[in-house]
């Protein structure tokens, strides 16, 4: 088993997110997550990728056998953990080519690789842009700097093709995207997508789930998952929205 | 009343330097300077030595520099060796002519020490050049600086003997870069230095001018530059500065911007027990555009203060302000960024922005926008932040493999930037990204460049911000 989540607890400054969180993804899966704003989604993508303030009360998340609870961010990163952010961060002054680069060389260090050459890794960047339909020179370009709402999109997935995760989260990949966007971010995760890796596909709407078609998907709700099912169940939820979980488990 | 000044042991040294020295050379006799110099000292009786009741003081505190007894009499050094055998410049692989000051005088072999260039360009000693070309010091000696509100430029006024001269003739562009290298190599000095700069019309022009220290000696190092651009002139300004701990640096600059000219500074802070820097524009002619820039790294308990005066009197100028700063440990940062708008200077565009990264609880920045305007048709923008470092992006390196020394590091690299993206000559910019990156990471040292073989290596000093305490 790639991912397995057990009973995970999450808090942000002492206030309960998580309340008992299950999940187990094994390679070669996609998992959808879906639910209502404000149930834990995020929290859970912050939770995996071991971002600061998000502090685990109870609970385990194990990955490739390992509990990783109290591994750096850059620790899980170089293991294979990846996130597609939902509000990709602007760096000016870093640019793409530089970023990249150094993340690379980050998590070859830490295979204990040798750096990668310059010919090489630009070769590497070239291939990958077009995956995801860049056209634009990242040379010269910050980091996300003055990118369109898809553009960044586009490159967080780029960024995903780059570094070739074990585990992708993608965090409302879909939002604020074009039809047109979306059919290409969707192909690029259909392109990376294989036996030896898995995709945990967090989104508010079904829309994305045409596309990048799922194994699982699973409802959350107050900070666990409240039904699991098959890709019908996305279905379900789109028609019926999210009121009958809501009547079910009750609003606080 | 005025109540009674306490008169420090420095401000006592220098006015009886001054009573002695302030019109002693025969060659001042006559003309204009006498005059001025007269009239500096005068002012500098009245005054004295700034302390920190002037609003434009209040936050830079000098008194303990005063408390020493730096010596001001100095004289010429023989030239015995190239100022290369002494000081090993930083800015490596850089085309430029060099010329230099040691221990406040202009430092060449006798023959070398005023040339005139085929191009009719002027370059060398000051003291020289007073002698040699008067009619350049009776129309801009003296000119621009403001010696009645500034103890400091007022002595420099009265006493100054030398330092560089420049004359670039009407229609002439210098190609190669003209550097400046200021050293001290003696224990206790208080050197008063003047530059003077003129640019003829439709001239262009670029300098870098380098304070650096070669050992850990202290000095008092009061440097005021003049500098005149004619119409349509362009001037690119670069200044370095790498001082020891133990070395005060004021650097008063002056500047009056004609029609249609153009001048652009860098101001490059790496180190120095206290510096202040001012710059002083005076945008007299439409159409002039200035842009000011600085980067200040600074730790331990050093002090930085940037202090830039922009007067627009003239319409249709522009000018933008950018300074940005990262303070450690116990460093203190002063910005204070005036910008006076003449009732007829309509059409003006002035803009003035100040960001600063504080590494620790206890480094501080004062800033503080000053804006005085009397025209009704202007666009004036400011803005300061003081912050630590953006966890919102550290976050997003971190996530993508990046260990959290090197992210960091590559953020401070990346906010410090924004400044150095503007130095235009690629060699030049390479260093200096170098030097910023040494800064950072701690390896930055006056004495690798030193090849004079520090006799006295018991000080060591360590120039390291320490990231680890964000």
């Amino acid at each position: 088993m790639l991912l397995n989540i057990k009973n995970l607890h999450v808090a942000i400054n002492g206030k309960e997110i998580l309340k008992g969180f299950n999940l187990q993804v094994n390679e070669g899966e996609i998992h959808a997550i879906m639910g209502p704003n404000g149930t834990g989604k995020s929290t859970l993508a912050a939770a995996i990728t071991g971002r600061e303030g998000y502090q685990i009360t109870k609970g385990e998340i194990i990955y490739k056998g390992q509990v990783i609870n109290d591994w750096t961010p850059d620790k899980r990163a170089n293991e294979g953990v990846f996130l597609s952010f939902q509000y990709p961060v602007e760096i000016p002054g870093v640019s793409m080519t530089n970023f990249m680069r150094t993340a690379l060389n980050a998590k070859r260090n830490y295979l204990g690789q040798p750096q990668m050459k310059a010919g090489e890794f630009l070769k590497m960047m070239e291939e990958k842009k077009k995956l995801v339909e860049i056209t634009a020179k990242l040379t010269n370009r910050s980091v996300n700097e003055g990118f369109s709402g898809g553009e960044k999109k586009k490159n967080e997935i780029f960024q995903m093709a780059m570094l070739e995760p074990t585990l992708a989260i993608l965090d409302e990949t879909d939002s604020g995207l074009d039809i047109d966007a979306l059919k290409v971010v969707a192909k690029g995760v259909n392109t990376l997508k294989s036996d030896n890796n898995a995709f945990i596909v967090i989104t508010h709407y079904q829309r994305l789930l045409d596309y990048i078609v799922p194994d699982f998907v699973h409802v959350m709700y107050k900070g666990k998952i409240v039904k699991s099912g098959g890709k019908g169940l996305a279905l379900e939820l789109e028609e019926n929205g999210y009121d009958w979980v809501k009547e079910l488990y009750g609003e606080e | 009343m005025k109540s009674e000044r306490t008169i420090s042991p420095l401000e006592k040294i220098l006015l009886q330097y001054a009573e002695k020295n302030t019109v002693s050379q025969t060659e001042e006799k006559s003309g204009r300077v006498p005059d001025i110099k007269q009239k500096a000292l005068e002012l500098f009786r009245k005054n004295g030595l700034p302390d920190k009741k002037p609003e434009k003081w209040r936050n830079t505190d000098m008194s303990d520099w005063y408390q020493k007894t730096f010596n001001p009499e100095t004289g010429p050094e023989v030239f015995t060796k190239e100022v290369n055998d002494i000081f090993e410049c930083t800015v490596q692989g850089f085309d430029s002519n060099v010329v230099s000051v040691l221990n406040g005088h202009y430092y060449s072999p006798e023959t070398l020490s005023l040339q005139k260039l085929e191009n009719g360009v002027i370059i060398g000693s000051l003291a020289k050049a007073k002698i040699q070309y008067p009619e350049y010091f009776e129309k801009y000696y003296g000119e621009i600086a403001e010696t009645a509100t500034n103890g400091l430029t007022a002595i420099n006024t009265a006493i100054a003997e030398d330092g560089v001269f420049i004359y670039i003739p009407d229609n002439v562009v210098v190609e190669k870069p003209v550097q400046l290298i200021k050293l001290v190599n003696k224990r206790g000095l208080m050197l008063n230095t003047r530059n003077l700069i003129i640019l003829g019309k439709n001239s262009s022009f670029t300098f870098l001018h380098c304070d650096d220290s070669i050992n850990h000696d202290d000095s008092f190092i009061n440097t005021l530059t003049e500098i005149h651009i004619g119409e349509n002139a362009t001037l690119d300004l670069y200044k370095l500065q790498n001082i020891n701990d133990e070395t005060a640096l004021i650097n008063n600059s002056f500047f009056n911007m004609e029609r249609d000219s153009r001048l652009k500074v860098n101001v490059l802070s790496f180190n120095g027990g206290l510096i202040r820097n001012e710059l002083h524009v005076n945008l007299n002619g439409t159409g002039a555009d200035a842009r000011l820039n600085g980067l200040y790294l600074m730790d331990k308990k050093q002090h930085i203060d940037n202090q830039v005066y922009v007067n627009h009197n003239a319409p249709h100028c522009n000018s933008s302000e950018l300074f940005k700063g990262i303070l450690d440990n116990q460093a203190r940062g002063v910005f204070n960024g005036y910008i006076y708008v003449a009732r007829d200077a309509q059409k003006t565009n002035a803009f003035q922005r100040n960001n600063n990264i504080l590494m620790t609880s206890s480094a501080k920045i004062n800033t503080m926008p000053f804006l005085e305007i009397y025209a009704d048709d202007v666009q004036c923008s400011h803005g300061a932040t003081v912050g630590q470092i953006d966890n919102e992006a550290l976050f997003y390196l971190m996530q993508r493999g990046i260990p959290f020394d090197d992210a960091r590091m590559l953020l401070m690299f990346a906010f410090a930037a924004e400044i150095t993206d503007n130095i235009k000559i690629e060699t030049l910019k390479t260093n200096i990204d170098d030097m910023v990156k040494k800064r950072l990471r701690g390896e930055l040292s006056i004495c690798d460049r030193c090849v004079l073989h520090c006799t006295v290596p018991d000080k060591p000093i360590e120039f390291d911000i320490d990231l680890s305490k964000i």
